[in-house]
């Protein structure tokens, strides 16, 4: 396992495919930052006189059923995605990291208890325990993101402690315990630096799981309400027009994929940097 | 073996224990009052409803609702539907056919194209096939199920008219109409399975070609083919297995999106429809019926791999 540096970067952009999907995760940060204030439509005004227009000067992307402005909600559709991404991956985050992190370092009574909820959590396949869980607290931003987050929490205890696991048995572990430091100390300070390169890649995938968790859920209608720019949200409005405005159905699925495969080939080229051994695992 | 088995089937009680407290606690963090659901705007007899908290058990402490709850399920008693009032079990076992129908002719399909895509791939690699084969995976993981299943129904039901969009006909009374109506969902689902299985077909195939047995056996003479489909493939598929495994569980919670947009009257539909309709017995059932299904897959699957690999098996 390498650690993060100057020379890894490198490493990766020489990678054609990771630049690639740096420049498209780059292209959505940017968009979801300053998106709302490039936008020249109102994303919730209607006209009806414009309702399902194709694409056009005034409007690039064409119209929906409202007549309002697909680019536009496309445009502000990439900070709804990567609000919730940040913040459900901050979630998988602040809980999976620790938990792993002591379960591999402690072991014992405590790493079988994590393990064996991590493993009933993964016992639930695919969407379902995000959709009861929305089912049962409810759809909100806070409720989503909380959602999202704890479908990804498996994925970082497991390779967090899985890293611990390996990076406890080392010299430099023994050598800071001789030195009389706390274990606390050693495992958050010592140890978990050097477990963050695979942390980094799973954040990376994390952001493409989140957002297509998100739009799937939205698209359910068990994530944002309308009028929400949210893109699954403005996919699932379109079904009903596919046939005469297929635009509609066409230009917000581009903007999911485009952002998850730039998402993933980033996270596929810094697993390549960081661990080659892991690869396709 | 067998003792093997017995061990992973004893390491399931805690991840059972612990899946139907999951189950049960969700239901729990519902804001309001079940009771007050259950009976609707239109009763408000307060003997009714402190009789039917009783039977609920909702006056006990949640520990012991929860032990009690856990008791009836083992029984095989899910409680009922809120709106049918039918047992919970008999829906969902009603909803399972067509899931499972789902699930293997997408199985079939994805596997079908993974190992001859992923086997060429790794044979020709680096070359146009072995791009082609990678952009495909490429696809399939970017692309959203429901997004691709919109431009079928645009491209193959709508313009060209070649498939019903919509329903389901049951294979004992219209096989034809089964099939078409499978055509769709099966399609999506499969290309889904298809891009993750060669993906992984690929990097094993790979693997297995780097091995010493390998080069021994182009050694000793024999024909690259043979080396490739006899030995490598071989010992590529088993590996596989596990992956495949894993798509079963992606099948079953997954196609929720797909079952709803082809109105496929399936399992995961059916959580969707509870979901819609707060009916939360229905979705207790579905989603524990769901996991424990799952489970058990995952431990047949994890049987089947070490019985397969010797080196797993002593290992």
């Amino acid at each position: 396992m390498t650690r993060i540096t100057g020379d890894s970067l490198a490493i990766l952009f020489r990678n054609r495919l990771a630049a690639v999907g740096f420049l498209i995760v780059a292209a959505v940060a940017l968009a979801a930052l300053v998106g709302p204030w490039l936008v020249t439509h109102d994303p919730y005004a209607m006209n009806l006189a414009e309702r399902l227009s194709s694409p056009s000067n005034t409007h690039l992307l064409g119209t929906d059923r409202f007549g309002r402005d697909i680019f536009t909600r496309i445009l502000l559709g990439a900070n709804i995605a990567m609000r919730v991404a940040v913040a459900a991956v901050v979630v998988a985050f602040i809980i999976g990291v620790p938990l792993g992190a002591v379960s591999g370092y402690k072991g014992g009574w405590f790493d079988t208890l994590v393990m064996r909820f991590i493993d009933a959590l993964l016992a639930f396949p695919g969407r379902l325990l995000a959709i009861a869980l929305v089912a049962a607290m409810g759809t909100s931003f806070f409720t989503l993101c909380v959602v999202i987050g704890v479908n990804a929490i498996p994925g970082y205890t497991r390779v967090v402690r899985a890293a611990v696991l390996v990076q406890k048995e080392k010299e430099y572990v023994e050598a800071a315990r001789m030195a009389g430091e706390s274990e606390g100390r050693i495992l958050f300070f010592q140890i978990l630096p050097n477990c963050l390169a695979s942390v980094l890649v799973l954040v990376t995938l994390d952001f493409a799981h989140a957002i297509l968790l998100e739009s799937s859920l939205s698209f359910l209608g068990l994530g944002f309400a309308p009028p929400a720019p949210s893109w699954g949200l403005m996919l699932s409005e379109a079904r009903g027009y596919m046939e005469i405005a297929p635009h509609a159905a066409i230009f917000p699925g581009l903007a999911i994929s485009l952002t998850i495969l730039g998402f993933n080939l980033l996270g596929d080229g810094l697993r390549d940097v960081f661990d080659p051994r892991q690869y396709e695992s | 073996m067998a003792a093997y088995a017995l061990k992973r089937l004893l390491q399931l009680i805690p991840v059972l224990l612990i899946v139907s407290l999951i189950v049960f606690f969700i239901v729990q963090l519902i804001p309001g009052d079940p009771v007050a659901l259950m009976l609707g705007e239109e009763q408000r007899d307060p003997e009714v409803y402190q009789a039917l908290r009783q039977e609920l058990g909702l006056d006990r402490p949640i520990h012991m609702r929860y032990i009690h709850w856990l008791a009836r399920v083992l029984q095989g008693d899910l409680g009922q539907s809120l709106r049918t009032r039918r047992p919970v079990f008999d829906i969902v076992l009603e909803r399972y056919p067509p899931t499972v129908y789902l699930a293997l002719a997408a199985l079939v399909l994805g596997i079908s194209i993974a190992i001859p895509a992923g086997m060429m791939a790794a044979v020709k690699q680096n070359t146009a096939y072995d791009y082609s084969a990678m952009l495909f995976t490429l696809f399939g993981i970017s692309v959203p199920n429901f997004w691709f299943a919109m431009l079928l129904i645009l491209w193959l039901g709508i313009y060209l008219g070649w498939f019903p969009t919509i329903g389901y006909a049951a294979p004992g009374t219209d096989f034809l109409g089964f099939l078409s109506h499978l055509t769709l969902p099966a399609l999506v689902l499969g290309t889904d399975i298809a891009s993750t299985t060669t993906r992984y077909v690929r990097a094993e195939m790979l693997e297995q070609l780097r091995l010493d047995y390998v080069r021994t056996a182009r050694a000793k003479g024999l024909p690259p083919r043979l080396v490739f489909y006899k030995h490598a493939l071989k010992n590529s598929l088993i590996a596989a297995i596990t992956v495949v495994g894993l798509q079963v569980g992606r099948l079953l919670g997954g196609s929720t999106v797909v079952e709803t947009i082809f109105g496929w009257p399936g399992l995961a539909r059916l959580v969707l429809d509870a979901v819609y309709a707060r009916d939360y017995p229905v979705l207790q059932g579905a989603v524990l019926l769901l996991a424990v299904g799952y489970v058990f897959i995952n431990l047949l699957v994890d049987l089947l791999y070490k019985w397969l690999n010797p080196r797993v098996r002593l290992g």
